[in-house]
């Protein structure tokens, strides 16, 4: 079976009903994805499926054959950051970090799905329902929301996103 | 004066020792081994161990960050202490988590006690520290290494770092032959006047030679650097990148995945299981039996998962109640009636009180909380390899001193041959103080020699083996005259959670456990009569240190029927509390949050203000919610949280600790209980258990007081006041009072 992964297509010799998450794991060493409930309450282990936020646990490996999987570590690296990973830093949201590649991913698809479609900056109700089914069991909420809104002013109106300064 | 001797006589001492290629400066403690213990030790009687807290090589300057990292952002704030007197600019050093390393080998180091984690998360150094009376002196030997107080682990670090500067200034001095004052340290370097550099890796060697500064003031806060002010959390592009590994990411040469299947009822080995079916699966290598279960070895861990699944096994029954009703029902014939119990507190005579007042100024109620899980996003994990003379255990834990004592009694070997090699986690919140994984680990481990494992437990195991929150219940009567609280005594009744913890170290508790008490008794409110008892009901399920522990449910009793009193008599709920603390700083904080939230406001229909105070781990936290009852429930619109924990280190880590703090808080007590049945919880996933999602997490508003002197953790306390501020604003919002958590099953949360 071949994935494509980050661009760069994998052989692998999986069972068709592997979760995509336990291959990119135990098989590719794309560790990026998280492992935190493996029933689709969580969203720790969100990647991309041609584009669309997916539960890596749910997602079969044939499901995945053909399509393009992005995972946190495709999204952006080093002085090349996404705006979502860029908005994150700013206002410093994570603490343990576990939930936050799924929490990432999902905003960047959420973000990336509204500029296609031309859907204008998002509202609180709009974050909190793409969002919804990633878990954070230390409470980051909170700065979760205002860098949503970082992100999307850098994704979605770019030009008129002023520079923004960290929250204290 | 030997070593030992000057270190009775000191909060801690200093020193530096000469390592492979450089030296490392730290602090002494002293050891003071078990006489007999059934977990056996191999420290010598009062040794001195050294906890090294800064190494500098030829290659590098590393600082050490034993405390390990669950996500309080203790790693920043370690390395930001020794950074600040060491005059290091953030990135210029590595950090380790100390634990036996190759560069230690065969040096002062290499038996290396790893200190307690003090910082944020100190919850589970108070309630071990509660647990080192007499009796369990052996707990006491592993915690007082490092279960110093934030405020001394804020000195020692400081100073170790100070020290260093010291040192390489000396060494530059002795190098260039240039007087010891013209030099400066600055940015990982020492300057000399010509403004040449010289970095503290070239001045190593020497370094390790110089004679310990005498005395050595540490900088005041007025000229810090870094402290202070925000930090920059050192694991965070790490983490927005994917890069941060954790645990469950290790990876090592040949390494087999493996998961645990282990007894829900906590009770011990299976009586019979059949893995044949398990074993023909592709993928699974081999199952083996462990201490309460069997451990499924493949080659990736969703097909251990799928074995594990095709083993059917059959399970003793539990040793604890099996039926949650049963379990209520203890509790509730522990508390016949106000009276009996060990008695925490008696101002006055509140039995008389209650009796003499007429029926129209008393009140009373009784109020529920159920056991709750820790269940943190990174499930249990732990790599571990056998070899022919040693165990490497790399796990993420909070008592990594005990950790390696229990590994060495568990697989035979010495203390010695145990290489525990600290990990960041996903999240703890007290589950990792737990050796459920890691036995099991063991146990596969020692029958599996030579083999790299990584045993991951699958969600719904880690949910069966989770230690709850204790459930407990309270019983409370009160009077109220003139507009006036008077009146107040409240017995509670709950497992031991200290008895409860050391039982599974094998370590007896005989004591009256603070924790069935503490939020009650201890609370700075002046009432003339005021009575706290406390009864300790055994054979329920075993429970853990869950943050903020004890406070969690006491606070929910006492701050709700204070509120039940102040409505009944007609007083205002900032007002009356006011009135009746008398801690300055306790008042302070209460104040701001009145200011904040501009409490008494007129609210709109269907809104309400609640509040509530608490003071656990001397931290005074007041919060004041919002609450608006809408067509879909409740929704929890603000939060405003004022407290003092003395002075702040890192203002942005703090104000995190605090959010976090307050939806762990709010999030479980809407939705999240353990129940049990035939034995086993009845929650087996984030479905059955969910806390707070986004949707669900309201806009959060922090004044950080710092009129208190001592500096002190602020990882707990914003939880315990969290529920009862909900409960009281939905009070204030609907009339309905809510005396049982979680309320969702109760009122309905948009
Ligand atoms: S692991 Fe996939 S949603 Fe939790
Ligand atoms: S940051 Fe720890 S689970 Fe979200």
């Amino acid at each position: 079976m071949k994935l494509t992964v980050n661009g760069t297509e994998h052989e692998v010799d999986v069972e068709a009903e592997m979760p995509l998450l336990w291959v990119l794991r135990d098989e590719l060493g794309i560790l990026g994805p998280k492992y935190g409930c493996g029933v689709a309450q969580c969203g720790a282990c969100t990647v991309h499926l041609a584009g669309e936020a997916v539960r890596a646990c749910q997602v079969t490996a044939a499901d995945a054959e053909g399509l393009a999987i992005l995972t946190i570590e495709g999204l952006g690296q080093g002085d090349a950051l996404h705006a979502v990973q860029k908005a994150w830093l700013l206002h410093q949201v994570s603490q343990c970090g576990y939930c936050q590649a799924g929490q990432i991913m999902q905003t960047a698809a959420f973000l990336e799905g509204r500029k296609a479609s031309n859907a204008g900056l998002p509202t609180d109700p709009e974050i909190d329902e793409a969002l919804s089914g990633n878990l954070c069991r230390c409470g980051t909420y909170p700065r979760i929301r205002a860098a949503v809104h970082t992100a999307a002013r850098a994704v979605l109106a770019p030009l008129s996103a002023p520079a923004e300064e960290p929250r204290e | 004066m030997t070593l030992a001797q000057a270190l009775s006589r000191r909060k801690f001492l200093i020193g530096s020792v000469a390592v492979l290629g450089g030296v490392a400066f730290g602090s002494y403690s002293l050891l003071r081994g078990p006489k007999e213990h059934p977990l056996g030790s191999d420290a010598p009687d009062d040794a001195m161990v050294f906890n090294p807290w800064v190494v500098i090589d030829a290659r590098t300057v590393t600082l050490i960050a034993p405390h390990a990292d669950f996500g309080q952002g203790v790693t920043t704030m370690q390395t930001a202490l020794i950074a600040e007197e060491l005059d290091l600019e953030p990135g210029q050093f590595e950090i380790s988590f100390g634990g036996p390393s190759a560069a230690y080998a065969n040096t002062a180091l290499a038996d290396l006690a790893i200190p307690f984690a003090t910082s944020d998360r100190s919850a589970l150094a108070d309630g071990l520290r509660a647990a080192t009376d007499a009796s369990v002196a052996f707990l006491g030997v592993q915690i007082t290494g490092g279960s110093t107080s934030a405020p001394d682990s804020f000195e020692k670090l400081r100073m170790a770092g100070a020290m260093a500067r010291e040192a390489l200034l000396s060494a530059a001095a002795q190098k260039t032959g240039l007087p010891r004052e013209s030099l400066r340290s600055h940015a990982g370097a020492v300057h000399l006047p010509d403004g040449t550099g010289l970095p503290y890796t070239t001045l190593a060697t020497l370094a390790a030679g110089q004679p310990p500064a005498a005395s050595i003031a540490l900088r005041p806060a007025e000229s810090w650097r870094l402290l202070g002010k925000p930090l920059r959390n050192v694991h965070d592009t790490a983490i927005v990148t994917g890069a941060l590994r954790y645990c469950i990411d290790l990876e090592a040469e040949g390494l087999a995945h493996a998961t645990l299947l282990l007894n829900p009822r906590k009770s011990g080995p299976a009586l019979s299981y059949d893995a044949a079916r398990a074993l023909s699966m592709r993928g699974a290598e081999r199952i083996v039996e462990i201490a309460d279960g069997l451990a499924i070895v493949a080659d990736n861990t969703w097909r251990a998962f799928q074995a594990a699944d095709a083993i059917d096994v059959d399970w003793p029954p539990s040793a604890h109640l099996a039926e949650q009703a049963d379990h209520w029902a203890a509790l509730e014939a522990a508390l016949p009636q106000t009276g009996g119990g060990t008695v925490w507190r008696d101002d006055g005579d509140a039995a008389q009180s209650f009796a003499e007042a007429p029926q129209a100024d008393r009140i009373e109620a009784s109020y529920r909380v159920p056991y709750v899980a820790h269940q943190p996003l990174e499930p249990l994990s732990v790599m571990i390899k056998a070899s022919a003379d040693r165990l490497d255990i790399w796990a993420a834990h909070q008592l990594p001193g005990i950790l390696r004592r229990r590994v060495a009694w568990r697989s035979g070997l010495s203390m010695a041959q145990i290489q525990f090699h600290q990990q960041i986690a996903g999240g703890s919140f007290g589950h990792r103080f737990e050796f459920t994984a890691i036995d099991g680990a063991v146990d596969l481990a020692m029958q599996m020699p030579g083999r790299p494992l990584k045993v991951t437990l699958r969600r719904e195991v880690d949910f069966a083996q989770d230690h709850p929150r204790p459930i407990g219940m309270a019983r409370a009567q009160g009077v109220v005259r003139e507009g006036r609280v008077e009146a107040c005594q409240m017995v509670a009744a709950g497992p031991s959670l200290v008895g409860s913890t050391v039982s599974r170290l094998g370590l007896p508790y005989p004591l009256s456990d603070s924790q069935l008490a503490i939020g009650l008794f201890d609370q700075p409110y002046a009432l003339s009569d005021f009575r706290v008892a406390a009864h300790q009901v055994d054979g329920l399920a075993p429970v853990g240190f869950w943050r903020s522990i004890g406070g969690s449910g006491n606070t929910f009793f006492l701050e709700s029927f204070l509120d039940e009193m102040i409505h009944a008599a007609g007083a205002d709920p900032m007002a009356e509390r006011l009135r009746l603390l008398t801690d300055p700083l306790a008042r302070k904080v209460l104040e701001a949050a009145a200011e904040m939230a501009n409490w008494g406001r007129k609210m709109g229909p269907g809104q309400g203000q609640g509040v509530a105070f608490s003071l656990v781990y001397g931290v005074p936290v007041a919060e004041v919610v919002e609450v608006t009852e809408t067509d879909q429930g409740i929704r929890i619109d603000h939060v405003h949280v004022a407290c003092d924990a003395g002075p702040v280190l890192d203002p942005v880590n703090f104000t995190k600790q605090v959010e976090g703090g307050v939806l762990w808080g709010l999030g479980h007590a809407i939705n999240c209980k353990i129940t049990y049945a035939q034995g086993q919880a009845e929650q087996a996933n984030y479905y059955d258990h969910p806390g707070l999602r986004l949707g669900q997490s309201p806009r959060i508003d922090l004044r950080i007081l710092q009129n208190a002197p001592v500096l002190r953790g602020i990882g707990e306390p914003p939880v315990p006041p969290a529920a009862p501020a909900l409960a009281n604003a939905i009070f204030a919002a609907t009339g309905q009072r809510l005396r049982e958590m979680p309320f969702a099953d109760h009122i309905d949360f948009a």
